[in-house]
């Protein structure tokens, strides 16, 4: 492993402050956690946590027909993203495998934002650009962009508190100044809390942290990447890299609401109409153990009447449900909620159970 | 980081605490729980199994990894901590205490003197 080519997040120097614990992810090195998985998650849940989501990238997409032309490249429909909105998209590969999945804002009629994940945006970049028309530009601006998650019941109370003015609804974006310093705020997230995601200009990134941690006071528990993987696996939103990748599609995925095959032609599409009309083979279902059990994890092989059906993609402890849960690609045939499976953990089976999604539903 | 005086240690992050009638109380260190971070689950040993020092003889599973656990000497697993079942975290809360992992009977009691002392384990975590 290589320590020298990881990233720092501009907001490095204030986790350090805060006493964070690093980890690797993605070429990064970011917070694993502050205090605890437990305590963040549950933060998240009851009260409201932020995280440093700075190594996520942020691609401009303007110029004329940008909007159209983009729209032939992911998979859901931008001719229903209305300015000041936000949409959860797909670049896929011409076999319709996930390349990213994405949020999409509308700034304005021709200029959009893409959120993408930390592990693909330079090659969401770089394909966008390879296929780019000549009257639109393609600008990286992950470098110069940090940003963070709010995330959590008493988010809109923070919020209102940081910049006097109501939190933005879900899925609305808005541009709001903290005490003279932009910041573009998203009613987005990936915990399955209400909440927001700010970007801010790297070099005030230290002062806008700073400032929300100041104004959050007890109410806000600054959290790490780990408890951003229990919350949002507890949800069932797929992380790229382990539930998402380009040998499987969104149909697979369960995504295929985002998906707009009517929509006209875009990357990938023909792909998923001939594997929606053959009939999807595999499905990615949730579930939990039905006992006591070590935590499932990534890679974990997935039993069925004794029978290899698949591998986890994505486990963990909920720390809400206080049982092992995770994400796996079964057949078809058996991804129906309460099929009863086994997951192979350190070479010991255990019994589980395919569950609806979501595994955590707010009370 | 808490290194109690009156337990010895292994290098692999294990306490022994031996009883007055010849048993032990096994565990995992301070440095060890604060390492792993938060512990949601222990697989305990059997009681009967015998070990010789350096077998796994616990597996405990944080946020981040399993992670196997020791026998720092030889050993006749007694009993484990039940109260692990239910709560996994008193490794966290109390690593020295509640949180010990095993009762165990010394096969050579004499290996305990093998252990690192307390001055000796503080130097070895810095």
């Amino acid at each position: 492993m290589t320590e020298t080519l990881l990233r720092e997040s501009p907001l490095a120097g204030c986790h350090q402050a805060g006493g964070a614990r690093f980890t690797q992810f993605a070429g990064w090195n970011m917070p694993l956690l502050y205090k605890g998985i437990l305590t963040e998650h549950q933060a998240v849940r009851e009260r409201a946590g932020v995280f440093d989501i700075s190594h996520m990238g942020e691609i401009r997409v303007q110029g004329s027909g940008a909007s159209d032309w983009l729209n032939t490249q992911v998979t859901n429909d931008l001719n229903r993203l209305k300015p000041q909105r936000a949409q959860y998209s797909l670049l896929l590969n011409e076999n319709g495998g996930v390349i990213d999945d994405l949020m999409i804002y509308r700034l304005d009629a021709d200029v959009l934002l893409i959120i993408a994940n930390a592990s693909r945006y330079e090659r969401v970049a770089e394909i966008l650009r390879s296929r780019v028309p000549d009257s639109v530009e393609i600008i990286d601006e992950s470098d110069s962009t940090a940003a963070l998650a709010l995330q959590g019941p008493l988010a809109g109370t923070i919020f209102q508190r940081a910049f006097g003015q109501p939190m933005v609804d879900r899925n609305t974006i808005a541009d709001f100044s903290l005490d003279g310093i932009p910041v573009f705020v998203a009613g987005t997230g990936y915990t399955g809390e209400p909440g927001c995601e700010w970007f801010f200009p790297a070099g005030q990134a230290a002062d806008v942290w700073n400032k929300l941690i100041a104004t959050g006071s007890d109410d806000l528990q600054p959290c790490g990447l780990a408890s951003r993987d229990s919350l949002r696996l507890e949800v069932c939103f797929p992380l790229n890299g382990q539930d998402l990748d380009e040998d499987h599609t969104p149909l697979e995925a369960g995504l295929g609401i985002f998906a707009k095959l009517d929509k006209g032609d875009f990357v990938g599409r023909e792909a998923l109409a001939t594997q929606k009309a053959a009939g999807v083979p595999r499905k990615l279902v949730a579930f939990a153990m039905e006992g006591k059990s070590p935590p499932p994890r990534s890679h974990c092989r997935v039993f069925h009447q004794g029978e290899v059906v698949g591998e986890v993609t994505s486990g963990a402890q909920s720390p809400s449900l206080q049982k092992g849960v995770g994400m796996a690609y079964v057949p078809t045939a058996i991804a129906q909620p309460d099929t009863t499976i086994d997951i192979e953990i350190r070479t010991q089976g255990f019994p589980a159970r395919i569950q609806s999604k979501p595994l955590y539903r707010k009370s | 980081m808490n290194v109690p005086d009156n337990l010895r240690y292994a290098s692999s992050h294990e306490w022994i605490l031996v009883e007055e009638d010849g048993t032990a109380l096994l565990g995992i260190t301070d440095h060890a729980q604060n390492e792993l971070t938060d512990i949601v689950f222990v697989d305990p040993p059997e009681a009967g199994k015998e070990l010789e020092s350096g077998e796994v003889i616990a597996v405990v599973e944080s946020v981040k990894a399993a992670s196997d656990i020791y026998a720092p000497v030889d050993c006749e697993v007694i009993e484990s901590n039940e109260a692990l079942n239910g709560d996994p975290g008193l490794i966290n809360t109390d690593p020295f205490g509640e949180g010990w992992i095993c009762k165990v009977k010394l096969s050579k009691p004499d290996q305990v003197e093998t252990l690192l002392a307390p001055d000796a384990y503080r130097e070895q975590i810095g």
